[in-house]
C-alpha cells in the first residue's frame, strides 16, 4: 500500500486553506491534496498516494506506472468510497 | 499501451539481465524493502530470471503486515464503542488481532469505514459532530505526510470529535535492525521508490557506511527491478557500498521537502513494537505534544492495552529476510490468505501473500529450496 498511483490533475481549488485538485486517474475521478507539488497545475501528472500528491511526472511515466499497477491489481484503493464523490467542485465548496 | 513497452521490453530486460550474469562472479543476498517490489517481483517472476548465485529476500516494507497486534487490538477496543466512526485504509479490516478482525467487527454492527483519504475523516468528522471520528495512522514514510495533514488541519479547524490512533513506521530504522539480527544474510538493499519520494534517500548514506551494504533505490517495473539488481551487484562485486539512485526519473537526494515538513510539524520519532519483529528502537512516528488533543490512545484510553505475539509463525524471519516463505510448514497448507496465521500472510503485499498469489505453494518445495537460473 505504499505504491503512489499516478494521474492527471482536472483542475484546483482551495479548500479551507489547502490546495486540493481532481485527479483522473483512468476512468476514476478522486480529490487529492496538492500542497507538497506547487509546481503541479491543471493537466500535470501526479503521484498520488492516499489522497496525496508526492510528486510530479511526465505523461510518459504516469502512462507506464498506471499499467503497471492495474496489471498488478494494485488499484483497489481507488475504490473506496470519498465523501467528496459528488459533482465538481465550485458552487457550494467553501 | 504506447509508453508501456519499453519498460516491459524482453529485450531491454535480456540485456540487463545479460549483464547481471557477466558481473556476478559468486553468490549474493539482496532484499528489496518494499512491499509492492516483492509483488512485482513474483508477479513477473523476476527472482528466477536472475541466475542462481544471486538470492532475492523480501524485506518489511509492508505496513500493514507490520502493524502490531498490539495496536489492532486497541483499533478494535476503540471500534467497539458505540460512539465512534472507525474509519481505515480497506487493508487493515482483515487483519486479525486477538479478538478478530474489524471487518468481522463491524458486521456485529460497529461503525467501521474504508475511506480512500485521510483527509476525507475530516469531512465525516464535520457531518457527525455527536460523533468520535477516529482513523487508523498506519503507514511508512509514504503515507505520513497525507495522515500529518488530517491531523493538522483538525486542529487548525477545531475540528474536536477527530483523533488518530498513531502506528507509523520508518524504513532505516527496520533495515538497521535486519543488518543488526544475528543470523542476517542481507548483503545489499533495494531500497523503496516511494518512501524516497518523500524522504529522500541522504538517511541511508550513514546505513551503508557503517555496515558496508550497497543500498539502490529502486523503482516498481520489472526493468527496474532489474536495473536495481544489476547496480547493487556491481557494486557488491566491486567492494562499495554506496546509495544509488535507479529511481531518479522520480526522486532525487532531497525527496519531497514540502512533504517532509508536514510531517515533521505534526509527528516526532518514537519506538515502535513491529509484528513479527519486536520493538525495534525510534522506528516510527507519534504524535507531538501540541497534537495530544488529537491522538486517539490518550482520548480513549487504550494506552494500557498490551498484547503478547504468538510464537506460532516465521514472519518475522522472513521479514528478515532469514526465511522465505516456501520454509514454513504451514505456508499454503492451515496458512492462507483466507485464515492468515501471521503478518507476512496478511495483506496482499507481504511476502507470504504474494508467493500465494502467484501459485508458488502448489509447486515442490525441493524444486524451490534449489532455484533454477531459467524462468
Amino acid at each position: 500500500m505504499c505504491l503512489a498511483i499516478p494521474g492527471k490533475v482536472l483542475d484546483t481549488f482551495d479548500r479551507k486553506g489547502i490546495r486540493m485538485g481532481r485527479v483522473q486517474f483512468g476512468g476514476v475521478v478522486r480529490e487529492a491534496c496538492l500542497q507538497a507539488v506547487p509546481e503541479a497545475e491543471v493537466g500535470s501528472f501526479v503521484l498520488v498516494h492516499v489522497g496525496f500528491a508526492l510528486a510530479v511526472v511526465d505523461e510518459e511515466e504516469a502512462a507506464r506506472t498506471y499499467a503497471l499497477f492495474e496489471e498488478m491489481g494494485q488499484l483497489a484503493e481507488l475504490d473506496a468510497p470519498q465523501p467528496g464523490d459528488r459533482p465538481p467542485p465550485g458552487d457550494g465548496e467553501p | 499501451m504506447k509508453y508501456v513497452d519499453e519498460y516491459r521490453d524482453g529485450g531491454v530486460a535480456e540485456r540487463i539481465l545479460e549483464e547481471i550474469r557477466r558481473t556476478v562472479t559468486q553468490p549474493w543476498v539482496v532484499m528489496e524493502v518494499c512491499g509492492g517490489q516483492t509483488h512485482s517481483i513474483m508477479r513477473y517472476g523476476i527472482d528466477r530470471l536472475l541466475p542462481p548465485e544471486i538470492e532475492l529476500v523480501h524485506g518489511p516494507g509492508c505496513p500493514v503486515c507490520v502493524t502490531s497486534l498490539e495496536m489492532i487490538d486497541k483499533a478494535h477496543a476503540i471500534a467497539s464503542r458505540p460512539e465512534v466512526i472507525f474509519c481505515s485504509f480497506g487493508d487493515m479490516l482483515r487483519v486479525p488481532g486477538s479478538h478478530g478482525d474489524l471487518l468481522s467487527l463491524k458486521a456485529r454492527g460497529a461503525d467501521v469505514r474504508v475511506v480512500y483519504a485521510p483527509l476525507d475523516c475530516l469531512r465525516i468528522a464535520r457531518e457527525n459532530p455527536d460523533r468520535e471520528v477516529v482513523f487508523f495512522g498506519i503507514g511508512f514514510e509514504t503515507t505520513a505526510p497525507a495522515n500529518a495533514l488530517a491531523v493538522r488541519q483538525a486542529k487548525a479547524e477545531g475540528v474536536a470529535n477527530f483523533s488518530m490512533l498513531v502506528s507509523h513506521v520508518l524504513v532505516p530504522p527496520a533495515i538497521t535492525a535486519i543488518l543488526q539480527s544475528a543470523g542476517n544474510r542481507v548483503q545489499a538493499f533495494l531500497g523503496p521508490g516511494h518512501v524516497c519520494a518523500v524522504m529522500g534517500f541522504s538517511e541511508y548514506e550513514p546505513i551503508a557506511a557503517a555496515y558496508g551494504v550497497p543500498v539502490v533505490v529502486t523503482g516498481f517495473e520489472p526493468v527496474d527491478l532489474l536495473q536495481g539488481v544489476l547496480l547493487a551487484v556491481r557494486q557488491l562485486e566491486a567492494g562499495r557500498h554506496e546509495v544509488e539512485n535507479q529511481y531518479s526519473r522520480i526522486l532525487g537526494r532531497e525527496g519531497n521537502p514540502g512533504a517532509r515538513q508536514l510531517i515533521f510539524d505534526v509527528f516526532e520519532i518514537a519506538d515502535r513494537n513491529w509484528r513479527g519483529v519486536g520493538r525495534i528502537p525510534k522506528s516510527g512516528y507519534r504524535l507531538r505534544w501540541e497534537y495530544r488533543d488529537h491522538d486517539a490512545e490518550r482520548r480513549f484510553e487504550v494506552e494500557s492495552i498490551h498484547t503478547e505475539e504468538p510464537a506460532a509463525c516465521i514472519s518475522g524471519q522472513i521479514l528478515k529476510g532469514i526465511k522465505k516463505p516456501v520454509d514454513c510448514p504451514e505456508f499454503g497448507a492451515a496458512c492462507t490468505p483466507q485464515s492468515p496465521l501471521g503478518a507476512t500472510m496478511v495483506s496482499a503485499e507481504g511476502a507470504c501473500a504474494a508467493y500465494y498469489a502467484y501459485g508458488r505453494h502448489l509447486e515442490p518445495r525441493v524444486q524451490i529450496a534449489r532455484r533454477t537460473a531459467a524462468g
